[in-house]
């Protein structure tokens, strides 16, 4: 029965992971009044540079690293067309995840069916995992997970705490008054949605070098959307995106929990996505005027207009 | 110094919205080009098999008229939706249940009733399983303000699996060797074909009206200029006491309902059973954003960009065929046109300098 429990924590923080660090990618990008509905696409993006790069060079690090570049690479299409030309967000957005999912089948074509002879695996951390029970849930995870644990403390740090931060949420709520205190909002927003970018990419590459080790088209499977909607959930508060992408990570186990019974495995996989319209349900019931959302989310902003 | 100086534009002209748009895509293009390349394709010949599989042969140019079918109904009503800032992304799985509503009309009553009394009630079951889906996340936006993106969104992969939960459980067929379809619909079913193709006349006769008259409808009625209104300034529509619920709903429910006739037309035109969810729809109502974008959210345009981007289709299967590459190209094209469209729109509205020394 313990090593059931074990396994079912353990998977449901493995599968919560790349959720967590869309989430908090997503959650800067926002708060500083960008809403990037492209994340899937980055996330595939990421998925398949991490693969191809670990597929030739040996080493999933460096697939990681370049994953991240690509990712912060192709998401300056959307800041340039939400900041410098004040195009439609949501549509800028759709046209990112559409061109992030076409480049990923089509770099990551000649290498479906081949999987990685390395991946990133499991990082015991010496002494913590001996801890019973505790020990192997929390300590024996992949880096992964340890990595978007310590992005979404400090990413809270910084967006509560730090100037960097301030300036981030500032040209979120009132980018006019930001910028009459002599802060460059059109630079804060660009680097904000390229960190998202960057964020969203690690969680592909979370998904083809640790979670899986081979490449499949459409393996991202809607979780860049699961995230938009964690990033409401969480009332763009990293803290608290943490305990909705494990909350999330639990469905996706529950899945194959549930298969033996005999449910059917096509009303399984329905699960995620209802339990994602289901959380934005009580959401909406809770406070129907969302008041943590930044103000000026999705509007955009020209120097000098008033 | 080099400075850049954006002012809007006072005016804007027909002209100039039109060759921006050809600039746009021009441009979109030759950055496709770029793309093949760093894929290890060559883009000239690549652009030649799409466009001469397509548009270059009779049969191509026929294939792409039963293409544009779906993409003219559906990007018809995303044109309506769009222009009121609602965004349905979930054309796709509106679809998907009106051909759902539509098969187990035809499946049902089929056998009992001649052709023309069958037909219409299939595409009418169509256009309720479409308006019924599509009325889903008005409801959720206007009554607990859930993002429409997201829920559309969610929507889809939700349909799509109730769907594959049909075919392979209650709606399988025992005369299917085994693969999960649907029984065949009756012959009374069955839309007839423009000889020597799979035109299916009923449907692309629907949409052609549809658009039309949709185009009346946001031009020159009342409830158009509503829509616009809410679309434009929906503080104004607040004070011009515009009823911001009835008509988001009754604008999802032509939206969903004309991708349900899509749906009606795919089942009972092309395929005459229910099958996987990507073999009834390959992207449709994913596509039909960009056609409804590039049609500048006005129905009728949107004949000529659903022929344009389904000979895209139509030619992207040629090339996986002939160059073996993945489905997925037909995405690099749509995402990249769409980002240059709604990047030409910028110099549409904007007028933009570039000035040489001091700024004045």
């Amino acid at each position: 029965m313990e090593e059931i429990i074990i396994s079912v924590v353990q998977r449901t923080l493995v599968a919560g992971t790349p959720l967590l660090l869309g989430t908090v990618g997503e959650i800067i990008s926002e708060r500083s009044g960008i809403l990037n509905l492209g994340v899937e696409g980055v996330m595939a993006v990421g998925a398949v540079t991490a693969f191809i790069v670990t597929h030739h060079t040996g080493n999933p690090w460096l697939g990681f690293c370049a994953a991240i570049l690509a990712g912060m690479l192709i998401s300056v299409i959307h800041a340039f067309a939400s900041v410098s030309l004040q195009s439609n967000q949501v549509v800028s957005g759709l046209a990112l995840t559409m061109l992030g999912l076409g480049m990923a089948g089509l770099l990551g074509k000649p290498y479906v069916g081949k999987p990685l002879a390395v991946k990133i695996n499991a990082m015991p951390i010496p002494y913590l995992s001996d801890i019973p029970i505790v020990g192997p849930v929390l300590f024996n995870q992949s880096p992964f997970f340890y990595l978007a644990i310590l992005l979404a403390i400090g990413v809270w740090f910084m967006l509560d705490y730090t100037l960097l931060g301030i300036r981030i949420r500032s040209a979120g709520e009132n980018p006019k008054a930001t910028e009459t205190q002599g802060v460059n909002v059109s630079l804060i927003r660009y680097l904000s949605v390229i960190a998202g970018g960057g964020f969203s990419a690690m969680a592909g590459a979370h998904l083809s070098t640790s979670y899986s080790k081979s490449w499949i088209e459409g393996m991202t499977a809607g979780r860049g959307w699961i995230v938009i909607a964690l990033t409401i959930f969480a009332l763009w508060n990293p803290m608290r995106a943490v305990v909705g992408a494990f909350l999330f990570g639990g469905i996706f186990v529950l899945q194959y929990m549930l298969q033996p019974l005999g449910i059917s495995p096509n009303f399984l996989a329905m699960l995620p996505y209802l339990a994602t319209l289901l959380v934005l349900l009580v959401g909406g019931l809770r406070d129907s005027r969302r008041l943590n959302a930044p103000a000026m989310l999705a509007e955009p902003y020209r120097r000098g207009e008033r | 110094m080099l400075h850049v100086n954006v002012s809007n534009r006072e005016q804007i002209s027909a002209l100039g919205t039109f060759l921006t748009l050809v600039l746009a895509l021009a441009a979109g293009m030759v950055a496709i080009g770029l793309l093949f390349i760093i894929s290890g394709v060559n883009p000239f010949f690549a652009f030649k098999k799409i466009f001469s599989g397509s548009f270059g042969s009779l049969y191509g140019f026929k294939e792409t008229i039963t293409k544009a079918i779906p993409l003219i109904l559906i990007g018809g009503g995303l044109a309506l939706v769009f222009k009121a800032k609602f965004w349905n992304i979930g054309a796709e799985s509106q679809l998907l249940m009106g051909a759902i509503f539509g098969t187990w009309v035809g499946l049902n009553w089929g056998p009992a009733l001649p052709a023309p009394v069958i037909v219409p009630l299939m595409f009418l079951a169509g256009f309720l399983g479409g308006a019924f889906w599509g009325l889903i996340p008005a409801i959720l936006k206007l009554r607990y303000s859930i993002n429409e993106v997201i829920s559309t969104l969610m929507l889809n992969y939700i349909c799509a699996e109730f769907l594959t939960l049909l075919i392979v459980g209650p709606w399988k067929s025992p005369k299917k060797f085994g693969f999960p379809y649907t029984d065949d619909l009756p012959e009374s079913a069955i839309l007839s074909l423009l000889p020597g193709s799979r035109i299916h006349t009923a449907t692309l006769i629907v949409a052609v009206v549809a658009v039309v008259v949709l185009t009346i409808v946001i031009y020159k009625t009342r409830f158009g200029y509503e829509v616009r209104v809410i679309g434009e300034n929906p503080d104004a529509a607040r004070y011009a006491g515009i009823d911001f619920s009835r008509t988001t709903m009754l604008i999802m429910v032509i939206s969903g309902g004309m991708a349900g006739l899509a749906g009606v037309g795919e089942v009972a035109g092309i395929h005459h059973y229910l099958s996987y969810p990507d073999a009834i729809s390959s992207g449709y109502g994913f596509t039909a954003i960009i056609v409804a974008w590039l049609a500048k959210l006005n129905p009728v345009y949107v004949i000529f960009s659903g022929i344009f981007f389904a000979g895209i289709l139509v030619g992207g299967d040629a090339i996986q065929i002939s160059l073996g590459l993945p489905a997925a190209t037909v995405a690099v094209f749509n995402g990249t046109l769409l980002i240059f469209l709604i990047m030409g729109d910028f110099f549409t509205k904007n007028k933009v300098c570039i000035q040489v020394g001091e700024r004045a």
